[in-house]
């Protein structure tokens, strides 16, 4: 890739503007109702994180280069310029002061995708090298070591090891012509390992074969959180190399929301075809496991507890009752936060802000709504079902002195498995 | 020139000509968007995107609760403002008659009186979105010079059909004559301002609500 410039910025959000783009633009009527559905406007009160306003300068962009009228004001020298005065200003709107949650792309009254747009504007910050140090980082490290996190090969393997000598559970690897290939996120690998051992248990039990890649373990995708097409591209490329060399018939997204945007929504779309296998969030396929009574389970979490949404899970994945069902089945005080499914509250860490160290202090004033909907329920126990949002949580609840341990899903409902099968096992 | 002369310029040529330019401007403006075009979606669907567009059309027009709860007070304006400048537009005798001439048919009328206390309250709505644009400090900060001069364009016509209507200010010639004019110029900005959401909305609405239903995603 050649040098970042301003120009360059200009040339790549340019490239992303189609007619969905444009429609946005022409509708806006500047009606503000967005910012009410922004986390990081109601936590701070500060207007410049109103949705739409962090689009401000793919609109200049667009009105004067593909609009008439933007034109001639251009001519006159009557339009905003987009400069580098521009970039630095719009920089942490954009990446800092957005999760790419969505929220405002569902309350919008003239149907304008803002999160769309935001996730399209970042290619041409990228482009511009005006992106933050701590994605850039990410991203260089997932292409180059294979893992955002700079997880390498070794260190699944050495837990695959120590599962097996643990528990007995067997972990294949690179097994051709299984059933479901499992892709983990760096967090599962490096954070929370019990994720792969649910997945083990859960795998036996419903009696599946799957099997990890040894070339393409790894789910995260910086390129789509720093918006970078290229490295997005690469990244999924090489689970789809995999998935179709292993001969899968599933790719399962673990419990990851951008994740899953990437290689359920996005893949495909990088790399200009459709894939010869499904993709399906781990949620999906556990669901259709309890559905199949593939799974049973026995006895139930008495905890009053409730489950955080992960936006790109639930708004942008379509994957609302499932988590319900699955909880429905194994707690017996579940309760509900007031804003939830398809219109909850993100954590405040998602779309790389979590990733983006400059932005620590603004993630946990966003955090502060997360803390007032479980202030409001008074739960004892938080199951989500994203180890980013996971970790987002964990810190915001020991931040604020809230006791609140937080718990994956697939974790959860692997504990709650009929004791038999775990005792063959 | 007279009222008289002014009047039948307004209705004649002055018409006319903004008829030309709103068509032709707006024409302008929606193919410069559709145009771009867009590329297919090569994720595996789950539903059918044109039942999803179809949906966000319509839903769409409706608020969702948790935006509702936080501005009960604009989103109910925003109803009165559009509702009632439709109900003035549409359903007045004689902008009927207007529309029948250029269209070849017609449709009922609403009794002017009630004509009239629409064009009132559509009146302080414009004037309360006025207010909140200038007092909430999101729209605030949004606003540009193209917000306020579409507001403006907006509630003249209204104004001067009220004043008119009832006989006020100006003898009713001279009053009928400016109410057409400042229709023409609402005619004339519209499609060089956000006023193109009249139509653009749909397109938004549409591309957004399409993506969701072929995700099996709300929208």
């Amino acid at each position: 890739m050649s040098a970042p410039s301003v120009e360059k910025g200009i040339q790549f959000i340019k490239a992303q503007i189609d007619a969905p783009i444009a429609s946005f633009f022409s509708a806006c009527v500047h009606c503000g109702l967005c910012a009410e559905a922004c986390l990081f406007f109601t936590e701070t009160g500060d207007p410049k994180y109103t949705p739409i306003n962090k689009v401000e300068p793919m609109r200049r962009i667009w009105e004067r280069e593909f609009t008439l009228f933007g034109r001639l004001k251009s001519a006159v020298g009557l339009a905003k310029p987009v400069d580098e005065d521009t970039f630095a200003e719009w920089e942490t709107l954009v990446y800092d002061g957005c999760s790419l949650c969505g929220r405002c792309s569902l309350v919008c009254p003239v149907g304008n995708d803002i999160s769309d747009m935001i996730r399209k504007i970042r290619e041409g910050f990228a482009a511009a090298g005006h992106a933050p140090e701590g994605l850039i980082g990410a991203s260089t490290r997932a292409v180059e070591i294979g893992s955002p996190m700079g997880v390498k090969l070794p260190a699944v393997m050495a837990q695959i090891k120590h599962l097996r000598d643990n528990t007995g559970l067997d972990v294949p690897v690179d097994a051709k012509g299984a059933e479901y290939l499992v892709l983990l996120s760096s967090m599962e690998i490096m954070n929370f390992p019990e994720y792969l051992e649910a997945i083990a248990r859960i795998m036996h039990q419903a009696g599946k074969t799957w099997t990890i890649a040894s070339n393409a373990f790894e789910a995260t995708n910086s390129g789509i959180q720093i918006g970078v097409s290229d490295i997005a591209r690469q990244l999924v490329l090489r689970v789809v190399e995999a998935a179709e060399g292993l001969g899968v018939k599933t790719v399962i997204s673990p419990e990851c929301g951008h994740a899953f945007t990437a290689i359920r929504w996005d893949g495909a779309n990088l790399i200009g075809r459709p894939y010869k296998f499904e993709v399906k969030h781990i949620l999906e396929v556990l669901d259709e496991f309890v559905g199949q009574g593939l799974i049973r389970t026995e006895g139930m979490e008495e905890a009053r507890l409730t489950y955080h949404d992960p936006c790109q899970i639930a708004r942008k994945g379509g994957v609302v009752k499932q988590p319900r069902n699955l909880l429905n089945r194994i707690a017996s005080n579940f309760v509900e936060m007031q804003d939830t499914g398809e219109m909850n509250w993100c954590c405040g860490g998602g779309g790389g802000v979590s990733a983006n160290e400059r932005a620590d202090e603004l993630k946990l004033t966003a955090f502060n709504r997360k803390k007032a909907q479980l202030q409001a329920l008074g739960v004892d126990t938080l199951v989500t079902a994203c180890a980013n949002c996971r970790l987002t949580l964990e810190e915001g609840l020991e931040e604020n002195e809230m006791d609140i341990p937080v718990v994956g899903l697939t974790e959860m409902l692997a504990e709650y498995l009929v004791e038999d099968d775990k005792e063959k096992a | 020139m007279d009222a008289n002369e002014l009047l039948a310029w307004a209705r004649g040529p002055g018409f006319d000509i903004a008829l030309i330019i709103f068509v032709a401007g707006m024409l302008l403006r929606l193919l410069e968007v559709i145009s771009l075009g867009k590329k297919p979606d090569l994720s595996a669907p789950r539903g059918s995107g044109v039942e999803g567009g179809l949906r966000t059309l319509l839903a769409r027009s409706l608020p969702r609760k948790a935006v509702f709860d936080r501005e009960p007070l604009r989103i109910i304006n925003g109803y009165v403002l559009h509702l009632g400048f439709f109900i003035v537009l549409f359903m007045y005798g004689p902008h009927i008659a207007l529309f029948q001439s250029i269209l070849g048919f017609g449709w009922p009328a609403l009794p002017s009186g009630v004509i009239d206390a629409v064009g009132a309250i559509t009146i302080l709505s414009l004037v309360a979105a006025l207010v909140f644009r200038l007092n909430n400090k999101v729209m605030r900060f949004l606003s540009t010079g193209g917000d306020y001069v579409a507001w403006a364009v907006t509630l003249l016509p209204v104004l001067t059909g009220y004043l008119a209507y009832n006989h006020l200010l100006l003898p009713y010639t001279t009053m009928l004559a400016v109410h057409l004019l400042s229709v023409e110029l609402l005619m004339v900005v519209a499609p060089f301002s956000k006023l193109t959401h009249m139509f653009s909305f749909a397109m938004a609405r549409w591309h957004q609500g399409y993506k969701a239903g072929q995700r099996g995603v709300e929208s």
